[in-house]
């Protein structure tokens, strides 16, 4: 019970905090305008109110009164959401650090500590070792955390389970698991314990591995429908609810968001094609599958880039329905590209500006295809829309394990004590964005949109929500 | 008889030369510089001059180029050979020509006018004999290896004018003239390097090493990572293999990419090439396939798919900025006129 207590009294602080910092934003805004308006009328009389002291709210006018609403109001409708930063692009800054540090150990989670020199133009961003997962600083069995999301969050840090459709699979079906082996405390509600208990699920994943867009817009989703769930449902009938609720998103989202994506895109691909795909996209797979099946005559170049090489991974899915395939590397893609009649890529995310974010290499396979005047087709399923906007792969990125880039060629290991040597850095960049001129054609399961009908998008579904 | 044996000798050197340029090129043997091969071919020239029997500056001429066919067939994706061969060949005809007592202007360039007056082919034998011919060749041949010996350090003594502090400057794969210029740099300005590994050979940690060696902070990025880092560089600074007579490059894999990219972001683009890559040939495309793979090494789905690996990228002139060679920067639009300086037109052809 003093647990519950000390949650709300911490919540009202917060809330008491955000109405004074309301107030003084307020009240600064005010004085800026009165100054404004005071310097601007500089021979016209005095108004009556003085640009005075305005914290503590005395205001002798009633004129004042109403110009304070209108403010608080005209607030509200251009601000409707308090956003705040990610701290995961703020490792640069102690204090968001230690607040970090501190809602994990609330939450009984390991901190997860950074690894190797870090490129300066990086150093907002965290950089994990793949050889030091999380789990090993958890006890076993850990009480605090579910075992489905332990397993899980190995899972993502060492890579096994990678790839934004198959990550948020992975998360539901982690979910379900949660949801059907919880029980509800007495004298709880399950809507709101259900959701403080995915709190800390939420942190350790995200310490793993940084949740992805997709993610996000999956647990939105499910924390939406759990605070949905009327207080006077019975346990079991909740449960049930959300397991449906889950079942349906992945089916909705994912599975028949891919049917009819590959039904649109079939339309672009013709006979006689040559179809250059980069990395491994479950959905552009999935997409020349059935192509392939329809009795479409295409051949695919494969391109594929280190350290990751999922190429490979594509190629072998291909070569195995019997797809005739070509496999280059990233840097001989200017090679090949004369002889490539469309480009197909994947997205990690689609940002409201009109910017995709995908793997790494993506926005130079764009540009090269554009300079020599190749079709880009991007495939994306709506629930990877995001509203954030980014215009460079810098300001919000994933940094991955440096020592990935080590290689040994010709018996020689060149970078092996990368580490000792003091000036040098080795950057493995995850993501990053290609700006929408590049991109020819959007394919969602909404249909065919061009890259700057995003934001549309977007707001029709909050609208549908 | 000390004739032939001297004959034994230079063609034994030449077989050995030929044999190192085949190795060289399948990666078997031990992977040189442009700058020795062409020191290498210059020395094994002036060897010949020396030591085959010739009479007249034809008779050196055909045998020069004899060789030189058979050295560049040997190897022909190394183009610093043949271009060692028509500066000699040049140098060969200047000689003649000086002893002759004709001026040089006159023999320069086809033109129009001199088409049309000298009316009818302009037709030099070559055939007179000149006592001191040898003597001038060998020299010229001599003040050829200085400069070639000197043309690193010629291009890094400009760097200074080309690199500021704090800039962050970006590179691709291994070139020695590019580390030398940066490491010149190093010594007075402070900046950082971005090297692009170039898979698959990944001879950009090699360069990496050694930049951070000689003090510069440098980043190794991956391939797939250029565009994304680019908009953060401010000067692009690359090596090539050749320069080719139009003004464009032909550059390790990887490259064009790099080339579009900083055009894209309008980052300046600025070769390092010393003139003795710079060769009239056309632009030829060079393919190896590995098949003792660091490459793709997963078995049972090789024999289904085609695996390319292309050595070098062709990259327009329209995407540089400026050549810097050890006589000077230039526009890529006056290496043509740099060429005709070098090679006479007859020569284009061996």
């Amino acid at each position: 019970m003093t647990k519950e207590e000390k949650q709300r009294l911490r919540k009202e602080k917060k809330q008491q905090k955000k109405n004074k910092e309301k107030k003084d934003d307020n009240a600064s805004q005010e004085s800026e305008k009165e100054k404004k308006s005071v310097s601007s009328s500089s021979s016209a009389p005095q108004p009556p109110t003085q640009p005075a002291t305005q914290k503590g709210g005395s205001s002798c006018c009633s004129l004042k009164n109403v110009h304070d609403m209108v403010q608080k109001v005209t607030l509200i409708l251009i601000f409707p959401v308090v956003k705040r930063l990610p701290e995961h692009i703020q490792v640069d800054n102690p204090d968001v650090l230690k607040k970090l540090a501190k809602k994990l150990e609330r939450q009984q989670i390991p901190l997860r500590l950074d690894y190797g020199y870090k490129v300066s133009l990086f150093s907002h961003l965290h950089q994990y070792s793949r050889k030091a997962p999380l789990t090993q600083q958890l006890s076993i069995p850990s009480s605090v955390i579910h075992p489905a999301i332990v397993r899980l969050g190995l899972q993502y840090s060492q890579g096994i389970v990678a790839g934004s459709n198959a990550r948020s699979v992975a998360l539901l079906h982690a979910f379900k698991q949660v949801i059907r082996d919880y029980t509800t405390p007495p004298n709880e509600e399950l809507s709101r314990d259900l959701v403080n208990k995915l709190k800390p699920y939420i942190s350790f994943l995200n310490q793993c591995r940084p949740l992805s867009a997709s993610m996000g817009n999956a647990i939105k989703y499910i924390k939406k429908e759990i605070s949905n769930i009327p207080s006077q449902c019975k346990e079991e009938e909740a449960k049930g609810k959300l397991l449906n609720c889950i079942e349906c998103y992945i089916n909705e989202k994912i599975i028949l968001a891919a049917k009819a994506i590959a039904k649109y895109a079939i339309e672009k691909i013709s006979d006689g094609d040559v179809i250059l795909v980069y990395g491994c996209s479950s959905l552009v797979n999935h997409i020349l599958c059935e192509a392939f099946e329809k009795n479409r005559k295409f051949r695919v170049i494969v391109v594929d880039s280190r350290p990751r090489l999922e190429g490979r991974e594509a190629l072998r899915r291909l070569v195995q329905r019997g797809i005739s395939c070509t496999y280059v590397l990233i840097s001989a893609v200017s090679y090949i590209l004369p002889e490539v009649s469309k480009v197909f890529l994947g997205a990690h995310a689609l940002l409201a500006n009109g910017y995709v974010m995908s793997r790494v290499g993506t926005s130079q396979i764009a540009l090269v295809a554009k300079a020599f005047n190749v079709p880009v087709l991007v495939c994306c399923e709506t629930y990877k829309f995001c509203e954030r906007v980014q215009t460079d792969s810098f300001v919000s990125n994933e940094l991955d394990d440096p020592d990935d880039l080590i290689v040994t060629r010709k018996g020689k290991t060149q970078l092996e004590d990368w580490q000792q040597v003091p000036l040098l850095g080795l950057l493995n960049l995850v993501y990053d964005v290609t700006p929408p001129d590049f991109v020819d054609l959007v394919i969602t399961d909404l249909g065919m949109i061009p890259c700057t009908s995003v934001p549309v998008v977007l707001r029709v579904k909050n609208v549908d929500l | 008889m000390p004739g032939s044996d001297k004959e034994t000798d230079l063609t034994e050197r030449i077989e050995a030369f030929l044999s190192d340029l085949k190795r060289g090129g399948s990666g078997t043997g031990p992977l040189r510089g442009s700058a020795e091969t062409a020191r290498e071919t210059t020395a094994l020239l002036r060897r010949i001059t020396a030591q085959a029997r010739w009479s007249s500056a034809g008779d050196l001429m055909e045998i020069i180029r004899k060789e030189g066919r058979r050295m560049t067939a040997a190897q022909p994706s190394e183009t610093t050979v043949g271009n060692m061969i028509r500066r000699v060949l040049k140098i060969i005809r200047e000689e003649y020509a000086r002893s002759r007592g004709s001026s040089e202007e006159t023999d320069q360039q086809e033109s129009l006018h001199k088409l049309l007056t000298s009316g009818g082919l302009s037709e030099e034998n070559f055939r007179q004999h000149f006592a001191a011919l040898k003597a001038n060749v060998i020299e010229a041949i001599n003040e050829l290896l200085t400069e070639l010996e000197g043309t690193t350090d010629n291009i890094a003594m400009q760097a200074l004018e080309h690199i500021h502090s704090n800039e962050v400057i970006m590179t691709i794969g291994r070139s020695r003239t590019v580390e030398a210029f940066l490491k010149d740099a190093a010594r007075k300005r402070k900046f950082h390097v971005i090297v692009a590994e170039c898979a698959p050979f990944c001879q950009g940690h090699e360069m990496a090493t050694s930049l951070s060696k000689a003090g510069i902070e440098t980043t190794v990025i991956t391939d797939a990572a250029i565009f994304a880092v680019m908009s953060r560089v401010n000067k692009v600074i690359i090596g090539t293999q050749t320069v080719l007579a139009n003004g464009g490059l032909r550059a390790v894999n990887g490259t064009h990419t790099l080339a579009l990219a900083a055009k894209h972001h309008s980052t300046p683009l600025i070769v390092c090439a010393p003139m003795f890559k710079l060769s009239p040939q056309v632009r030829r495309e060079y393919t190896i396939n590995n098949s003792n793979n660091h490459f793709v090494s997963s078995g049972e789905i090789l024999s289904k798919v085609n695996v390319h690996c292309p050595v070098f990228d062709y990259v327009p002139p329209e995407l540089i900025t400026l050549f810097i060679s050890n006589i000077g920067g230039h526009a890529p639009s006056y290496i043509y006129r740099l060429m005709s300086e070098l090679y006479h037109p007859e020569d284009h052809e061996l």
